[in-house]
């Protein structure tokens, strides 16, 4: 992810699908989901902190109306942070990026170090099946409650045919 | 938020590669401000840029050059490389956020690794005389630079006058320097760099060669 996914251009098309998941993820995850996961690592890395977490500002643009044209809808606050992952040799291995809704550096920063932790192939398929799996599940469940409340609340219209 | 425009890119980047920026984001870019401001109030005096960045500066630019881009660029401020600093772009447009200019002209900071290949002065933007601000800023990495030796210079911030040796600098930058000062208030600012030592020669500076 890089400068342009903040300005709220589109999302960067070169993204591996299964790295734009567990983003969405570990940004949609509570801070505390996150800090016991990170407790509950065995052996943790070596980092250090390539962007410290800054908040700021991104435009959120939808599609609304019959044409379709992305029009701006407002902005949102917005906190970002980069690490890179340090090996034993003193190398940089991996950088992750953390991008979450609000305020919260921690989160931030715990989401860019879970990022990357699971671009690493010795520690991605653990953490893929535990951590990620674990957190998408109730956010899945919670998205299609939601789904199902609002589909109860759809109303079909239309209209009968006049009589002769 | 600003665009890019079809004469801007965005940098490539392995992010794994990056070096870090400054250690302490905030009070660093401000001190440096303050170096920068205060390098530009006295024209020709080499001041030291105390560095403290937390990695390596991208070669082949050096701390002084990197902490005026980490301080005096961001969005707006388009930057172009020259080809000798172009392995630089990953650095910049992360830690600044700034867009490329790919043509000179385009640009609000310039960087110069190799002044040797320095492009004709001309072909940066200059400005307009509604707005002069609208130029370009260079900042030249050159092999030397020491006080009250070389070219004479005069004008604000010069009490009578002072001198200005500056290695490593083709010798026709003085004469387009010299040319541009009539177009003032249109022109470029200069601020010459080594190692972590830094002098201004902005456009109101007059030279004699």
């Amino acid at each position: 992810m890089d400068e342009t996914a903040v300005s709220g251009r589109s999302a960067n098309p070169e993204m591996p699908l299964a790295r734009r998941r567990w983003l969405a993820v570990l940004a949609k995850a509570q801070l505390g989901e996150l800090e016991a996961a990170w407790d509950a690592l065995a052996d943790k890395p070596r980092y250090r902190v390539l962007r410290r977490a800054e908040a700021g500002l991104v435009m959120l643009r939808g599609r609304v109306g019959g044409t379709g044209q992305p029009f701006n809808l407002g902005e949102m606050t917005m906190t970002r942070a980069a690490v890179q992952l340090v090996g034993a040799d003193g190398e940089v291995s991996h950088a992750g990026f953390g991008h979450v809704a609000g305020r919260s550096a921690r989160h931030a920063e715990l989401v860019a170090l879970f990022d990357a932790l699971l671009q690493d192939p010795a520690r991605h398929d653990a953490l893929a099946a535990t951590l990620v799996a674990l957190l998408a599940a109730p956010q899945q469940a919670a998205k299609a409650t939601q789904a199902a409340k609002a589909m109860a609340t759809k109303v079909d219209f239309f209209t009968m045919v006049r009589g002769e | 938020m600003t665009g890019l425009t079809g004469t801007q890119r965005s940098g490539s980047a392995d992010f794994a590669r990056l070096e870090l920026g400054f250690a302490d984001p905030v009070h660093d870019a401000q001190s440096c401000f303050r170096t920068v401001l205060d390098a530009m109030a006295h024209p020709g005096s080499v001041t030291l840029l105390q560095g403290s960045l937390a990695g390596l500066p991208p070669a082949p630019l050096g701390p002084a050059a990197i902490s005026i881009a980490l301080t005096l660029c961001d969005i707006d401020t388009p930057i172009w490389l020259d080809p000798a600093s172009a392995a630089a772009d990953g650095y910049l447009t992360f830690h600044c956020g700034a867009p490329l200019a790919i043509t000179p002209d385009e640009a609000r900071f310039a960087f110069i690794a190799d002044a040797a290949a320095l492009p004709p002065l001309d072909t940066f933007a200059l400005g307009s005389d509604e707005y002069p601000e609208r130029s370009a800023t260079l900042v030249i990495e050159v092999s030397g630079l020491v006080n009250n030796a070389g070219i004479l210079l005069h004008g604000p911030g010069i009490r009578d006058e002072t001198r200005l040796g500056v290695a490593g600098l083709p010798t026709r930058f003085w004469a387009e320097r010299q040319a541009l000062a009539e177009l003032f208030p249109r022109g470029l600012d200069v601020l010459f760099v080594c190692d972590n030592k830094l002098a201004a020669l902005p456009r109101s500076t007059r030279i004699e060669i």
